[in-house]
């Protein structure tokens, strides 16, 4: 009773100027109802004792004026299949408080950031996957004169339920010279430029290898704007960190991520490049998985959306990759032959990744754990493949109730290394494992209007193989039956996968229901086993049978 | 518990939507750092859409409104099309909008902070927020035909505005 009527006393001072103040909430709700499917699964292997796996979320953000404070609730009764297994049972795993004056914004407890684009530090979460490297501890940002802001932050990071063993501190500093000297933007240049460094420490304990407690890195990074080109270059170094990912090798580490694009309207065109050379930098060496990393290394390719094709992502290789991406966005002025009244829009995008070169130390030895691991020319390609991509799509609306698109894609997927998780030094010991597979697909999609506000969207795919998966073939219809309800049916014909047993369809129809914030979706087929990648992070998704509902709201 | 009753209770007694919009970090195209709370449009309906080049039901819903958005000018409407892509797609945002021809307000949000201080969780998501800064329509989808609602509603704000001054 006195605990209520403490809160209660809290709560008198704010009522009276509520106005003020807001509440954000984000719910979200996943169950799935699993069935047994003898023929996706034959052994049962992947078939979960609970038979109904649920979990969820809720988010709530409170903000008055300077100050602001949060915190979710976390729940999962158990973790439905695909996610990490290490998330069980229920709590609050994330809150804070944050104030923001004047030139002063410190957080305490959870809190999530990153250093330009984050090659030696990002803490960020994506739900969808299960994964959240959310630090706790301390943020503290400031700007001073000159458009100069300083971030510095000291936590450790989460791991499920838990935390890492490991403390991470770092500190990062961004000049804008435009803020200094604002004559520039007059002329049509933004210019900004940045460096930080981020340190680790974990105790070691090894008998054999003397293993460094602090590892420190750090990065450069710089932004050149000027009449819609713009040129962005971060590159960063880490000190030797043997971890599980590298084999315990005692090289150094270092990554280089470089854009230069062009933007006018109706014309975009992108080109980089990349390379990363042993820059795993987690805050546990022994960490596997998505476990604690400080730091993240986007991948260089469009992420694909199209079912048939979203079967063959890519990953950044942590251990090493070289490569670069091409990108054309045009579109055919309206009015124009080709344009017509809507104009045309026109996609060509190219992505290549590959090894980098990993050549025998002196001692004729290569990534032998307590050495320097290898030797590396730096522009060099190394032998493996990881992967191609060479797409194309042209998009155009014909009139108010029709439009269409179409795509191409020409694929090279290493499988072993991106679906088997085989690593390049195992690979260049045992090359004839390796197994690069082509892939070409065609997606086919049109949208009708109807009468009564109704609309039909469809797609149809197909996809070629040499290996791996085999032809594909999908087709999905989305009926828009009102502003509130939307039908969906697909299914994937798997008809020329190289075992005869797995020639079967992968059939989902789905319900989804709109109210403002709120959607309910309701679903139930088959779901193929493949890697689910969200923002170039990927996990492996077995095959499943089942229903499933899913509700997120925010208030 | 105890602590988690108290949170609650305080959240609830307090919870009302504010003009305001959350202080966030923005990165404009040009690659310069912009307070979200800078972005208002007072006086005057503004439109936030969460998108990512990425989001196929996010660039349709984009790409639909365009064809409208030219008509309500005089209504000043402003459209904030926040991009959630990470690191891995930020740098396809600019030449993307460009190719697609928007006329837009194209910021981005590379770790979302703006995105959970909206209360966003999945995208599409579009807010409506009136000449006197109530959010007054949102919703966390699209589909085909929504943007004919969303100008209507725009151009039923802006009525209502002149009503008021008349």
């Amino acid at each position: 009773m006195r605990s209520v009527l403490f809160i209660f006393a809290l709560c008198i001072p704010f009522i009276g100027i509520a106005q003020q103040q807001k509440i954000r909430a984000v719910i979200q709700s996943d169950a799935q109802w699993y069935l047994r499917d003898e023929v996706l699964d034959p052994s049962g292997e992947y078939f979960p004792d609970e038979r109904l796996l649920g979990q969820g979320f809720a988010l709530f953000t409170y903000t008055d004026g300077d100050f602001q404070a949060g915190m979710r609730y976390e729940n999962y009764q158990n973790v439905m299949l695909g996610f990490p297994t290490g998330y069980r049972g229920e709590g609050i795993t994330y809150r804070y408080a944050r104030v923001r004056k004047e030139n002063w914004d410190i957080t305490v407890g959870n809190f999530y950031e990153q250093f330009g684009s984050g090659l030696i530090f990002r803490s960020y979460e994506e739900r969808g996957l299960g994964l959240d490297n959310a630090m706790d501890g301390v943020r503290i940002i400031t700007k001073l004169n000159g458009g100069i802001k300083i971030k510095a932050v000291l936590g450790r990071q989460r791991k499920y339920f838990t935390k890492s063993d490991g403390v991470v501190r770092g500190a990062d500093i961004e000049w804008s010279a435009n803020e200094l000297i604002p004559a520039l933007g007059n002329k049509g240049v933004f210019a900004s430029a940045g460096a930080s460094f981020v340190s680790k420490f974990q105790r070691g304990f090894d008998p054999i290898l003397n293993l460094p407690e602090n590892v420190g890195a750090y990065a450069f990074r710089t932004n050149l704007n000027f009449k819609g080109i713009n040129w962005s270059t971060e590159w960063a170094h880490k000190i030797n960190d043997p971890s599980y990912d590298n084999g315990y090798i005692y090289r150094t580490g270092n990554a280089l991520v470089s854009t230069i694009s062009y933007s006018k309207k109706g014309l975009g065109l992108l080109a980089s490049i990349k390379r990363i050379d042993n820059m795993s930098f987690r805050s546990d060496r022994n960490g596997q998985q998505f476990d604690l990393f400080i730091n993240f290394l986007p991948p260089t390719s469009e992420p694909h959306t199209y079912a048939l094709v979203a079967l063959y992502p890519y990953a950044t290789q942590i251990n090493g990759e070289i490569g670069g991406q091409f990108e054309i966005n045009y579109m055919i002025p309206r009015g124009s032959p080709l344009g017509g009244k809507y104009g045309t829009r026109l996609t060509l995008n190219s992505a290549l990744s590959n090894s980098i070169d990993k050549s025998v130390l002196e001692d004729g030895t290569r990534g032998q754990k307590g050495t320097q691991g290898y030797i590396s020319e730096y522009f060099k390609f190394g032998p493996t493949i990881y992967f191609r991509d060479l797409n194309a799509t042209i998009s155009h609306k014909f009139s108010k109730k029709y439009k269409s698109q179409i795509s191409f894609f020409r694929l090279k997927y290493n499988k072993t290394v991106l679906n088997d998780g085989v690593g390049d030094i195992t690979l260049l010991e045992n090359p004839n494992i390796d197994s690069v597979i082509n892939i070409n697909a065609i997606v086919w999609e049109n949208q009708f209007k109807i009468p009564n506000g109704q609309t039909i969207r469809s797609e149809l795919q197909w996809s070629i193989a040499d290996g791996f998966r085999g032809d594909m073939a999908m087709a999905l219809i989305e009926w828009t039956i009102n502003h509130d309800w939307t039908l969906a049916v697909q299914d994937i014909y798997n008809y020329g996968h190289p075992t005869p047993s797995r020639r079967i369809h992968y059939p989902i129809v789905s319900l989804i229901h709109f109210n403002g914030p709120t959607r309910v979706q309701i679903g139930y087929g088959r779901q193929q086993q493949g890697v689910f990648c969200v923002g170039g992070v990927c996990r492996v998704v077995p095959p499943s049978n089942g229903l499933s509902i899913s509700l997120t709201t925010s208030l | 518990m105890k602590y988690l009753i108290l949170f609650f209770s305080i959240l609830l007694w307090n919870s009302s939507f504010s003009q305001n919009l959350p202080n966030a970090e923005l990165i404009n195209l040009q690659g310069q750092i912009i307070d979200a709370a800078e972005l208002k449009n007072p006086g005057s309906p503004l439109i936030i859409s969460f998108w990512a080049t990425w989001c196929k039901p996010c660039i349709n819903e984009l790409n639909a409104f365009h064809d409208y958005f030219i008509d309500l000018e005089d209504t000043g409407l402003k459209v904030l099309a926040i991009s959630i892509d990470d690191s891995r797609t930020m740098s396809r945002v600019a030449p993307f909008v460009a190719g697609q021809a928007w006329d837009y307000e194209v910021y981005l949000d590379p770790n979302s902070d703006f995105r959970r201080a909206m209360g966003v969780n999945n995208i599409p998501h579009t807010f409506l927020i009136d000449d006197k800064g109530s959010i007054v329509w949102q919703a966390n989808k699209y589909i085909p035909g929504e943007e004919e609602e969303l100008a209507k509603k725009v151009i039923a704000i802006s009525q209502e505005k002149l009503g008021d001054r008349n």
